[in-house]
């Protein structure tokens, strides 16, 4: 099969960057999407231009690094499913296909299709974590979990990181991948100590990280390629609002033990 | 050419490696160890510095836990975030002693089948340990919130894997590896907001700094912005993974590569058993041309499906046509105590002579059914759904085929490699200072690794080793007096400078990718699943041809100053092919077959590997010395004292 590619080509994060077309010629629709672009650069090399950057590593829509826009869609057409697992047989022997990066000021374009994702990083470092220094756990089984606690709290668990959520969003909000940690962690015993610190000081960072607010769209839940719901949010919302009626504790300092 | 494919001649001056393995019996080694161990106190941690390069399971436990103790760490990962590491990948699940089953299951158990399951080439005081650690693994992550399977009791809940025949396996769905690394990733990012850690993301290491014999810096390469810097420390500590991209096609990640270890053994460090590469039996199969990777169907599969091929040579029907009667159940013929559950060399082998003997499946005939519907008959849909179905979903996305109604497709595929860095029982390299971790390390796993042992490794190297071994090495050592503009580290970085200005330069014909194809496919053929002197012999002719072929016609485009995706595969390839080398030197050194290394002239009548323990029960250790094909072998002899020396046998 054969398909045109729109491709954002950007030099480096200073650079304007524009649209500039390729053709994929015979193609198989038993290849993934990345493997196509891999053909791709593999011509563009041979030509001597500058093969298309883009984020991968583990291919099995596991590690969540890839990622990027499809015609306007994030990871493309194929609900609950990463870039690297969308295999062209989802599409049709000339189709038109528009590539740009995830677009959010959060997410600064470094080069063509990939983008600066650290923000999440420093969100988890606000809070999304359980205090649990090697060496200090009691026996697993002395923890009891309900099953049906634990499940829910894989299903927010399951968050690759990849950041289709906040590309997807209209308000470039951060609030699905949040509320996704913020619920595994705060669904379990063992995360209970720091839970209303935790929702706090997470929502902070992320309003520091310059993401939009969240207005209930629904777009993120929609790309999710781990399909982890808007409920989640809703999550968020309560543990934020509980913890606003309780104390504030002072802020964690590099010098405390 | 003939001139280097030569066997190198063993030092005779060369000293026996010792392991330092303490001394008493084997339940009480560690625990007196750790007695004896030296301790830097609390307030004089923080005067040191430890490199942690990689954040996957093993080096992120290991920066989280050093930063928490109170040394000042620096961690490095050439992802642009420390979440990526490919142990996220892992599937299936981690082993634990706990004997939660009540089935009989044991420190000792699980240390026994370890050894048994490394086929008698692993180091059992190693082993030990790793099994005693299993159980403070398990309570350290659900400490961190792992959220791993319960049942409905609240308690934990768990499954089998190969090689054992007990159910020890704890799991969170089919993505144990992602649930255990967040765990340690956020353990880290903790230690980050706190301060003690500084990461260091796109930053790729390019070598090893070795000042006084030691250990002390390293230089990287800013994947962002090409700038090349030095960081130096009082220890440095790899936890850079496997080199199972050698292969080019293999389940590893796609920038998973070898250059780490690789710059660490040009610089004195010794690599051992670098041939022990484990090829898994369960991948999707090859179906082109372009295929940029393989994909693992997880271990645990097998404890609900059978694998069959058509008795019949070259039977074309589709399975759902070939009658019960037809069918040849392989692995419950040939090894019926463990039947689907044998251990990973065993199954990937029996695969191999299926297909060999032309009654392979699928395209190719290059593939096994991996066959669900009796457990489907037997438990519903919806059982195997919830147990398997991310698998199944996985699955579908790829081949575009429900395994719900036809049965999977299977073949083996390069995995994980047993071998890596030489290290003590400390996990320090041949290099004072230099501790190696994780699968990047060769320690605990022998000649095959049983499933779900790999991330227990990691774990208990990074949450519970290093954390004492580093501060012991650190306890005997002044902290500082090193800093970036001494000669060595200057000297390194320029070598660094040099190397990635001469793969800019050659402007040749050929991409990096095609090079790593032709080389991925010289191994998988001559240095796989089975291996003959032959075979080594000519691959050892053809690799230094396209290494030579790469430095004069390798095309890297663009410069070194900003992403260049290129140019950071052409560093790894470089390496690759070089490690390429040393692996078929030791898998043509060692006369024999064990676990994973299947030596054809070295086998029972009825096929399985024939190990030789009086000229091979020692680990091989490879020093460099200049030449690529010329290296000193070095031996740790391997003795056995609670696990006795048989033929392993899974009948």
């Amino acid at each position: 099969m054969n398909l045109t590619l729109r491709v954002w080509r950007q030099k480096n994060a200073h650079a304007r960057g524009r649209f500039v077309t390729y053709e994929a010629r015979n193609v198989s629709p038993d290849m993934s999407f990345l493997e196509m672009l891999d053909v791709v650069n593999e011509e563009l090399i041979g030509r001597e231009q500058e093969p298309i950057a883009f984020e991968h590593d583990c291919r099995e829509g596991i590690c969540g690094a890839c990622g990027f826009m499809i015609n306007g869609i994030a990871h493309g057409p194929k609900r609950g499913t990463t870039v690297c697992q969308l295999h062209l047989r989802t599409f049709r022997d000339g189709d038109h296909l528009t590539l740009e990066p995830w677009r959010a000021k959060a997410f600064p374009v470094i080069k063509d299709l990939v983008v600066d994702r650290g923000a999440f990083d420093r969100i988890i470092q606000a809070g999304g974590f359980i205090s649990a220094p090697a060496g200090a756990a009691p026996d697993a089984n002395a923890i009891l979990v309900p099953k049906e606690d634990v499940e829910l709290a894989f299903d927010a668990a399951a968050c690759i990181g990849c950041g289709a959520c906040v590309a997807a969003c209209p308000n470039a909000s951060a609030m699905l991948f949040t509320a996704a940690k913020v619920s595994h962690l705060g669904l379990l015993p063992q995360g209970q100590p720091e839970r209303n610190d935790r929702v706090r000081n997470m929502v902070a960072a992320m309003d520091r990280e310059m993401f939009g607010g969240c207005t209930n769209m629904g777009e993120c839940q929609a790309v999710c390629p781990k399909e982890i719901t808007i409920a989640f949010i809703a999550r968020l919302n309560h543990d934020l609002l509980a913890a606003s009626f309780k104390g504030r504790k002072p802020p964690r300092t590099a010098a405390s033990p | 050419m003939e001139t280097r494919v030569g066997l190198p001649a063993e030092d005779p001056a060369a000293s026996r490696l010792d392991a330092e393995i303490p001394p008493g019996p084997i339940e009480r080694k560690w625990e007196r160890h750790r007695f004896d161990m030296k301790l830097v106190s609390p307030a004089n941690r923080r005067r040191y510095t430890i490199l942690v390069v990689g954040s996957g399971l093993a080096g992120a436990a290991a920066a989280a836990s050093l930063g928490e103790m109170g040394y000042n760490v620096k961690c490095f990962s050439y992802h642009d975030s420390a979440r990526r590491a490919h142990s996220i990948a892992a599937q299936g699940g981690i082993n634990a002693a706990k004997n939660y089953r009540n089935d009989g299951d044991s420190v000792f158990r699980l240390f026994y089948d370890t050894v048994k399951g490394g086929d008698f080439r692993s180091r059992e005081g190693n082993v030990y340990r790793l099994a005693e650690l299993s159980l403070n693994i398990i309570d350290q992550c659900v400490a961190q919130g792992v959220p791993f399977a319960r049942e409905y009791g609240g308690l934990l809940d768990n499954r089998s894997f190969g090689g054992a025949q007990v159910s020890r396996t704890f799991y969170a769905r089919g993505q144990t590896g992602q649930q255990l690394l967040l765990g340690a990733y956020q353990a880290l990012q903790r230690q980050v907001g706190l301060g003690s850690v500084t990461l260091f993301i796109r930053t790729e290491m390019l070598d090893l700094v070795v000042i006084d014999g030691r250990a002390r810096g390293i230089v990287t390469r800013n994947l962002a912005t090409g700038a090349i810097e030095s960081h130096v420390g009082d220890a440095v500590v790899l936890a850079t993974g496997g080199y199972s991209n050698v292969f080019y096609l293999s389940t590893n990640a796609k920038a998973s590569n070898a250059t780490a270890i690789w710059r660490a053994h040009k610089r004195g460090a010794f690599f051992a058993n670098p041939c022990f590469t484990q090829i898994h039996p369960t991948c999707i199969p090859v179906s082109g041309e372009y295929q940029s990777k393989l994909t693992l169907m997880s271990e645990s599969l097998r404890n609900d499906g059978r694998v069959w091929v058509p008795k019949k040579i070259g039977d074309g029907r589709p399975p759902d046509q070939i009658p019960e009667s037809e069918r040849d159940y392989y692995l419950e013929r040939k090894y019926p105590s463990y039947g689907n559950l044998a251990p990973r060399d065993i199954a990937s082998h029996a695969a191999k002579d299926v297909c060999d003997e032309k009654r392979g499946v699928g395209p190719g005939g290059r593939g096994v059914y991996l066959d669900f519907a009796d457990a489907i008959r037997r438990l519903g849909e919806s059982v195997i759904r919830e147990k398997y179905g991310n698998l199944f979903d996985m699955y579908e996305r790829i081949t575009g085929e429900n395994a719900y109604r036809v049965p999977m497709r299977i073949y083996p595929a390069p995995h994980y490699t047993m071998g890596g860095l030489w290290v003590d029982y400390n996990l320090m390299a041949t290099i004072p200072g230099l501790f190696v971790a994780g699968e990047a390390n060769f320690s605990d796993h022998g000649a095959n690794r049983l499933g779900a042992s790999a991330l227990m490794q990691g774990l208990a190297d990074g949450y519970f080793i290093l954390p004492a071994t580093v501060g012991d090495y650190l306890a005997r050592t002044p902290p500082g007096g090193v800093d970036t503009g001494h000669p060595a580290v200057e000297a390194a970085e320029a070598e660094v400078a040099t190397r990635v200005a001469q793969l800019l330069g050659i402007r040749g014909m050929r991409t990096v990718d095609s090079f790593h194809r032709e080389l991925g496919q010289i191994m998988w053929d001559h240095c796989g699943m089975a291996r003959n002197e032959g075979g080594l012999r000519y691959a050892l002719g053809k690799i230094p041809e396209l290494r030579q072929e790469f430095r004069e016609n390798v095309r890297v485009l663009e410069r070194n100053e900003e992403l260049n995706q290129s140019l950071e595969k052409a560093g790894r390839v470089v390496d690759f092919l070089e490690l390429a080398e040393l692996m078929c030197i030791d898998a043509l050194h060692r006369a024999e077959s064990c676990g994973g290394h299947f030596r054809e002239e070295h086998q029972t009548p009825d096929g399985e590997a024939l190990r030789d323990d009086e000229r091979f029960a020692y680990v091989s250790a490879w020093e460099y010395t200049g030449t690529l094909a010329r290296p000193t072998l070095h031996k740790e002899p391997l003795a056995f004292e609670y696990v006795h020396l048989a033929q392993r046998s899974y009948r």
